[in-house]
């Protein structure tokens, strides 16, 4: 597939595309050097950072609309230049990008003003902040980058912000213990991500998007193989997907907003965005696609299967970020038209998730940060605007027309169907079950919180509605979840057709099952699940945990997936470290040691012949003469040649 | 008889010599009729005039490619390049030795007849000011030494030989405290030199038996003709060998490689310590720039056959050094030993038979001066009341007493030990890399696992410096005047720029790096 980019010229605003990095970047930067001194207005000027980075990023936006080669570049400076290895400090400001940095600024300006209010109380607020900005400016850094370099740097930032955010409580083992989980189980993928890049530079000589893409057509199908799987493995590391996805439920140890914005919005989308980008990449080799399939439909159930079991409200959540991630990786591996598919469930996910995460903070924020579902019920009478945002939310998950779910998810289930094969009804019927069991799990928390019978601790008298700072973030939000699908549904693939290999040519394969009837089949099962669940939940559930069944004991403890790591991975890594370290106290340092001793005994006897007596000198220069003068004649006579 | 004919002598050429060596017979008459009051500043002030002068023609010749004085005198790039190296060395060293803050009265004994450890020896080390003959011993020798590195035939080569050891061996004798060491030091040094200087004599007779025994060909000991006999006729080889091994005997002694070292440690240690930095500088360069000529021009038509000899030499020398460093205790016998182990990397340098190994040696010898004269120079100052404290216990602590000396110290060994960005990394890189290129991979191996090795005891003196409490008997260093302060600093600036930017004087170094026959 050789496509040559056009690039349009980066004048006007478009040329200014680095502050998007660099305003949040320097604000963190001054809100951690200031320290204390900027406590009393650090939030503000976080929230401003990000403020000013979206109207910027709609500005930026707005004028590559108008333009006619919808890319620019813009190459700031050497970034690494040794030997053969050159690496831009570039910039690529294409429709891909853009929707991105308008989902990071947008989503993620609102849920900066939500902070503000709901860390209102915490003591390291301004901490969170320089951290959050840090993550934008990293996140940003990521979907700019021009070139797969560029990708890593954002890509490890925001892997260090989300470490930092997660542990933020460090006070909390548990919280401390869920960071390292996600900053260990993130550098495997990151690992892969990283072999990838070498391979790319190795075979192609560059890392560049638009040279790696061209050159991606003479390499051999293993090497495209082998490329794609590792950056498929930085993908699920970083998107949480089957077999790195346990960090993720872990990660809600952070503050609700960082979960909302890197644990459900923003960084465990960069996943998707990696293979979206890497759409040559991927289109090449019909295995890689199908892998990518795989991982995509699996996930997707494993997270709803878990999901479905679990009692704490962000983690039922995270499970459901899980799961829709998978639609997504389902997306972006099905290829073709698909991959707009995809990117436009990330945003509509962006929305309604970020949505339900700030809903599910508002209620703990209500409630003394109870987080069992089992524990709430009754709540839409007291917290009225958490109820209908969230309800839209909930809508719009489930895929309930006419919410954004129902434009985003919908099409994404055909697109399955529209396989050549027999793995059509694999991956559609697994797409299918998803979206009932998603009906099931979701319809399940809404109720449970907000419906029912109250089952709330005792400490609890009056739950508040939260603050206006925190309502009209999520007001503004659940619009996005009820009207942001349809639209999105309809322009934004055209949008990302100028984005090369995104879009266009669309359903080259008929569905095994005509349009309307799949139509009719998801929206039958979403309402059969959700059915299910009301009528199961209606009337609340027991706050004690009940003796079940084998699916259900499985899926509360994820599906073993944490004693499958434990086993595979933990035990023989731990054997491994105890291993090494005694292989380096007795043998390396035995050998070092024992060479060190040798030299110094060596060195103490050798003294000896330094007596200090100049005819034992004369002696040694004597016996040295001798053996050069016989070793010369040696060489004279041929013996040494 | 024949009539005798002059040669035609270039003096401009000569120049340098003949300065060096005119001013040390100034320095005699200076001596002689100028007041004791002020003899140490008129003979100072001479000899660093001298030297700048002296340096001065050096830079003036820098185009000379020519042959003068019959065929005695070569003045080509290594003998400029090196001349100026030797110049520039002695004149830190005159710093260091006209110093007379550090210890009252200069390093120097006062009355160099009075017996050792007498009442009479106690008084002259309390504080009368020291010799000032030094300063025409040190001219002679700087003026042989320029003579060596240009000399173009094997008597010459001798002479300059002599007549740069037997101030040497003076200069020895003359320390100030410790005098018995000082003259026990002397004397071995005088006694092995006169040893090595008879098997090099020897060697010359044979190569001009062996030049005599080549048909067609007049006999002789200048480099042209023995290159000549050498590349025509193999006639009698035996005589070319053995007269070689002889030669190369004797150079090595100078340049103490082993197992011909086994001088240095004592004479180092017991030597004044700026005549000390003197020889570990200076008498390194001409041992080498001789040794450079004779294997590059007088036997380049041997076919370089005689490398595994010397690589093992080199081998050998890397060894010693390195490995008997490691259990020294005393401060001036280590950087002995250390210097033992130089002579073997510029031994790698010497066995690469091309350009590059030419001036990745005339470089390693510039960088490596500087900073074994800077190292000496920080050896001075260390000091408590019966003089230098050059026991490596009493070094114990002394990052805590005096963190800039200790500091500038902790540089040099670094630099010895040869870490990036000083010039002992990039000196070490500009001989072992064209040694790899010429196929010498072996000596470059034990170049590098010896380098290892002696890592070890630089870094343990930095260890006892910073890491240790400082005892009771942890000497302060005197803050010195500025001459010791100056060739100290020049030394350690040397070393760090020759470390970041090698480039310029590397570059001085390859367009020097070709002899004239």
């Amino acid at each position: 597939m050789e496509e040559t980019v056009q690039y349009a010229e980066a004048t006007g605003l478009l040329g200014s595309v680095w502050l998007l990095v660099a305003i949040p970047l320097v604000s963190a930067a001054v809100l951690l050097l200031l320290g204390r001194r900027a406590d009393r207005w650090g939030h503000w000027l976080g929230v401003a950072a990000i403020g000013a980075a979206f109207v910027l990023g709609l500005a930026s936006f707005f004028q590559l609309r108008g333009l006619e080669n919808k890319s620019v570049e813009l190459s700031l400076w050497d970034f690494i230049a040794v030997g053969d290895l050159r690496v831009d400090f570039g910039l690529l400001f294409d429709p891909l990008a853009a929707v991105f940095v308008m989902l990071i600024t947008g989503v993620g300006f609102l849920i900066h003003l939500y902070a503000v209010e709901y860390m209102a109380h915490d003591g390291g607020r301004r901490r969170f902040f320089a951290y959050f900005n840090l993550f934008v400016a990293a996140m940003l850094l990521l979907v700019l980058g021009n070139n797969y370099v560029m990708l890593y740097f954002g890509w490890e930032g925001v892997g260090l912000a989300s470490y930092l955010l997660i542990s933020f409580w460090y006070g909390r083992p548990s919280a401390a213990t869920a960071g390292k989980k996600a900053f260990l189980m993130n550098r495997v993928g990151d690992t892969g991500l990283a072999i990838g890049i070498f391979i790319m530079f190795a075979t192609l000589g560059t890392t560049q998007y638009d040279e790696v893409f061209n050159g991606v057509g003479a390499l051999t199908g293993t090497t495209v193989l082998v490329l794609g799987l590792l950056l498929l493995l930085g993908a699920a590391g970083k998107s949480g997907q089957f077999p790195l996805q346990a960090w993720l439920p872990d990660a809600m140890e952070g503050p609700t907003p960082v979960s909302a914005l890197i644990h459900a919005a923003t960084m465990v989308t960069a996943g998707v965005y990696l293979i979206a980008r890497s759409n040559p990449i991927f289109s090449a080799n019909s295995t890689l696609q199908l892998v990518v399939v795989s991982v995509g439909a699996l996930t997707l159930l494993m997270g709803c299967i878990i999901g479905a079991a679990k009692d704490d409200i962000k983690r039922v959540l995270a499970w459901s970020t899980v799961s829709q991630i998978g639609y997504m990786f389902l997306g972006v591996g099905l290829g073709g038209g698909a991959y707009a598919l995809a990117i436009v469930h990330l945003l509509a996910h962006g929305f309604f998730k970020a949505n339900m995460f700030l809903g599910a903070g508002s209620v703990m924020h209500g409630m003394k940060d109870q987080v069992d579902i089992r524990r709430f019920g009754g709540l839409s009478t007291y917290m009225k605007v958490t109820w209908l945002t969230f309800m839209m939310g909930w809508l719009a998950i489930i895929g309930m027309f006419p919410f954004s779910g129902f434009f985003s998810k919908e099409p994404i289930i055909v697109a399955a169907f529209e396989r050549e094969d027999w793995t059509a009804w694999l991956f559609g019927g697994a797409a299918l079950l998803g979206a009932g069991l998603t009906a099931f799990y979701m319809t399940r928390l809404f109720v449970l919180t907000f419906h029912g019978p109250k089952r709330w601790t005792e400490d609890i008298e009056h739950p508040h509605e939260s603050p206006r700072l925190m309502t009209i973030p999520l007001i503004l939000l659940a619009v996005g979840s009820v009207g942001a699908g349809f639209l999105l549904s309809t322009s934004v693939p055209d949008w990302l057709t100028a984005t090369a290999g995104l879009g266009g040519e669309h359903a080259e394969h008929e569905a095994v099952l005509p349009h309307a009837v799949l139509t009719t089949l998801s929206l039958v099962v979403t309402v059969l699940g959700a059915g299910l669940a009301w009528f199961l939940f209606r009337t609340g559930t027991a706050t004690a945990p009940q003796p079940a069944g084998i699916l259900v004991t499985a899926a509360r403890r994820n599906l073993y997936t944490d004693a499958v790591n434990e086993a595979v991975f933990e035990k023989p890594g731990i054997f491994l470290t105890r291993a090494l370290v005694f292989l380096d106290n007795r043998g390396i340092d035995g050998l070092v040691n024992g060479l060190a001793a040798g030299v110094g005994g060596g060195s103490g006897r050798l003294r000896r012949l330094q007596t200090g007596f100049v005819r034992s000198y004369a002696t040694s220069i004597l016996a040295g003469a001798l053996l050069v003068m016989a070793a010369f004649l040696a060489v004279q006579a041929g013996w040494l040649a | 008889m024949t009539e005798l004919k002059l040669p035609s002598l270039d003096y401009a050429a000569l120049a340098p010599i003949m300065i060096m060596l005119g001013t040390a017979l100034l320095g005699v008459l200076v001596e002689a009729f100028v007041p004791r009051r002020t003899r140490h500043v008129v003979q100072l002030t001479v000899a660093l005039l001298a030297v700048l002068a002296a340096l001065t023609m050096v830079v003036l010749n820098a185009d000379d490619r020519l042959v003068t004085a019959g065929q005695s005198i070569a003045v080509d790039g290594p003998t400029l390049f090196l001349q100026g190296a030797i110049l520039v060395l002695a004149a830190m060293a005159l710093l260091l030795i006209g110093d007379r803050t550090v210890e009252r009265g200069g390093a120097f004994v006062a009355q160099a007849a009075v017996t050792a450890e007498s009442a009479d020896d106690r008084k002259q080390a309390e504080g009368r000011n020291g010799l000032t003959e030094v300063y025409p011993l040190v001219t002679f020798a700087i003026g042989g030494m320029l003579i060596f590195v240009a000399a173009n035939d094997l008597l010459t080569m001798f002479i300059a030989l002599e007549v740069f050891s037997l101030p040497l061996y003076l200069l020895c004798a003359l320390a100030r405290r410790r005098r018995l060491l000082s003259q026990e030091a002397a004397m071995k040094y005088f006694l092995l030199g006169a040893y090595a200087s008879a098997f090099f004599l020897f060697g010359v007779a044979l190569i001009y038996g062996f030049t005599a025994g080549v048909p067609g060909r007049s006999a002789g000991v200048d480099f042209a003709t023995i290159n000549a006999a050498v590349s025509e006729s193999p006639a009698s080889p035996v005589l070319l060998f053995a007269g070689m091994a002889l030669l190369a005997i004797g150079l090595l002694f100078k340049a103490a490689a082993a197992p011909f070292h086994v001088w240095t440690p004592d004479v180092y240690q017991g030597a004044p310590t700026p005549v000390t930095g003197f020889m570990a500088a200076c008498t390194k360069v001409a041992a080498f720039g001789a040794l450079l000529r004779v294997f590059h021009v007088a036997f380049e038509g041997g076919g370089w056959d005689f490398t595994p000899v010397l690589g093992a030499v080199a081998v050998l020398t890397m060894l010693v050094g390195a490995v008997l460093a490691v259990t020294q205790t005393d401060i001036k016998r280590l950087l002995a030993y250390s210097s033992i182990a130089n002579a073997g990397y510029l031994l790698v340098g010497v066995l690469a038979p091309s350009r590059d190994g030419l001036s990745g040696t005339m470089f390693y010898l510039v960088a490596y001066g500087f900073s074994v004269l800077a190292a000496f120079a920080v050896v001075t100052l260390v000091r408590d009341a019966d003089g230098e404290a050059t026991h490596l216990s009493r070094w114990a602590g002394l990052g805590r007493r005096s963190p800039f000396y200790a500091g500038l110290f902790t540089f040099i060994l670094l630099a010895f030990a040869g870490i990036p960005l000083t010039s002992g990394f990039t000196s070490k890189f500009a001989v072992f890399g064209p040694a790899l290129e010429g196929g010498q991979a072996w000596l470059v191996i034990a170049g590098v696992l010896t380098s290892m090795v002696l890592a070890f005891p630089y870094l343990r003196v930095v260890v006892m410096m910073w890491l240790s409490e400082p005892g009771e008997s942890t000497p302060t260093v005197t803050v010195p005047g500025g001459l010791t302060s100056a060739a100290l600093m020049i030394g350690v600036l040397a070393t760090l720029a020759l470390g970041v930017a090698p480039d310029p004087l590397l570059d001085l170094a390859t367009g020097a790096a070709e002899f004239v026959r």
